[in-house]
């Protein structure tokens, strides 16, 4: 079925590029601001996002026609609280140090917005597999995002990367951008040009059509 | 932490600005930035907050020390919290339709977003993990969300004047309101050791 595959293809991508959840949709702003503090820790929250999403929209969309349409958003919260004890447990276990940086907002995955958001959205409407697919992209477009903003904020802030000096010794770290100004500033201008890219994009585009 | 005024006065000045929420420990940006367009829509998201979260404090404190701690239980406290939290909401919005309509006219259309508050369920673990007792919480979340509650008010008087001001179009919207809480945080720097907490 050639037809399925780049449709499941077309899903997968609309979360990285299109529907990005983060710089297009503007969805679950908190975790990014606070986990972007390096690269690492915007990675970590990244791939903990992804997990909760791809297992709860599975779950959810495999549950779709067995739960009823009133009790729907406190159904959906269950199961991606469940996912979310999961991840935080598996962190605590495997990855101290990233659990420890986390703290917080390792629980508080339960009300970023982008997972109830793809639950109510794409999995309560579609079949399992492509409500999985939707959720690895979305979570993918996501860390990709996070660690973007994480590696200019540790770049620009402690002038490393992934932990690894990126430039001499003579170099003096902008301390702010680390701490929570610098989060915000640094999100709002990556916004902006990345709007920017894609309103002379689709300029470009209009101009050729 | 012993019930003194000196104490009281430290906690609420240390909640409001020197940890504000959304300032320092980026709790609540979902609501600061989509409902913070006019000053009177943010006071009455700032103050259905500020209701919800001291509430919440009480009855999440109450969950985690009565029910999970007795039965072992401490690993279910995401899935209960955000529980106890959604039907609280509920019971509030219902109370508030039948005993108060005045308030619920105001306040009703804000309180089904609060649920995905982050800032909610974050004071409620926040309380667990400093190991707050039951007032002091109650006081952490009614500060904290105090705190929002302000936040979210400058915000809106900076982005009406906003709407005049010409900027340029992919910064519209979002991504500047991001810059300008950026340099709002950057004044509430200033009260970093304030309250010495």
């Amino acid at each position: 079925m050639p037809e399925k595959k780049t449709s499941l293809r077309g899903v997968f991508v609309n979360g990285i590029l299109n529907e990005n959840p983060t710089f297009r949709l503007v969805l679950g702003v908190c975790p990014t601001l606070a986990a972007t503090t390096s690269a690492t820790n915007g990675l970590g929250m990244g791939l903990a996002a992804t997990f909760v999403l791809v297992g709860s929209n599975a779950v959810i969309s495999m549950l779709r026609n067995l739960i009823p349409d009133k009790v729907r958003i406190p159904a959906f919260i269950v199961v991606i609280s469940t996912f979310v004890t999961i991840v935080q447990m598996l962190i605590q276990a495997f990855v101290p140090a990233l659990y420890d940086a986390l703290g917080l907002f390792i629980p508080l995955i339960v009300v970023n917005c982008i997972i109830l958001a793809r639950a109510e959205a794409f999995a309560a409407k579609n079949p399992v597999i492509p409500s999985a697919v939707d959720g690895l992209g979305m979570g993918l477009g996501f860390t990709a995002a996070l660690l973007l903003i994480g590696s200019i904020r540790e770049i620009l802030g402690s002038g490393t990367i992934f932990g690894n000096a990126v430039f001499g010794p003579s170099f003096e770290p902008m301390l702010l951008v680390i701490m929570a100004p610098g989060g915000f500033i640094v999100f709002g201008l990556v916004l902006g040009i990345i709007n920017a890219i894609v309103n002379r994009a689709s300029a470009r585009k209009g101009a050729k059509a | 932490m012993e019930f003194t005024l000196t104490n009281f006065l430290l906690f609420m000045v240390n909640c409001i600005l020197t940890n504000n929420f959304i300032f320092s420990r980026y709790l609540g940006c979902c609501p600061f930035l989509g409902v913070s367009s006019k000053v009177e829509t943010a006071a009455g998201m700032g103050i259905a907050v500020t209701f919800v979260m001291g509430i919440a404090s009480l009855f999440t404190y109450m969950v985690y020390h009565y029910i999970l701690v007795p039965l072992g239980l401490e690993y279910l406290i995401t899935i209960s919290f955000i529980l106890v939290i959604a039907a609280l909401v509920q019971f509030v919005e219902m109370f508030m339709k039948k005993g108060m309509p005045a308030l619920y006219n105001a306040l009703g259309i804000y309180l089904p977003l609060i649920t995905t508050n982050c800032a909610v369920l974050g004071a409620a673990i926040l309380n667990i993990d400093n190991q707050y007792n039951m007032l002091w919480s109650v006081l952490n979340g009614v500060f904290g969300a105090l705190g929002f509650l302000l936040a979210i008010v400058l915000m809106a008087g900076v982005r009406e004047r906003l709407e005049t001001s010409n900027i340029p179009k992919s910064f519209k919207g979002f991504p500047i309101s991001l810059i300008i809480a950026g340099l709002m945080s950057v004044a509430f720097l200033g009260f970093a050791g304030l309250g010495g907490m």
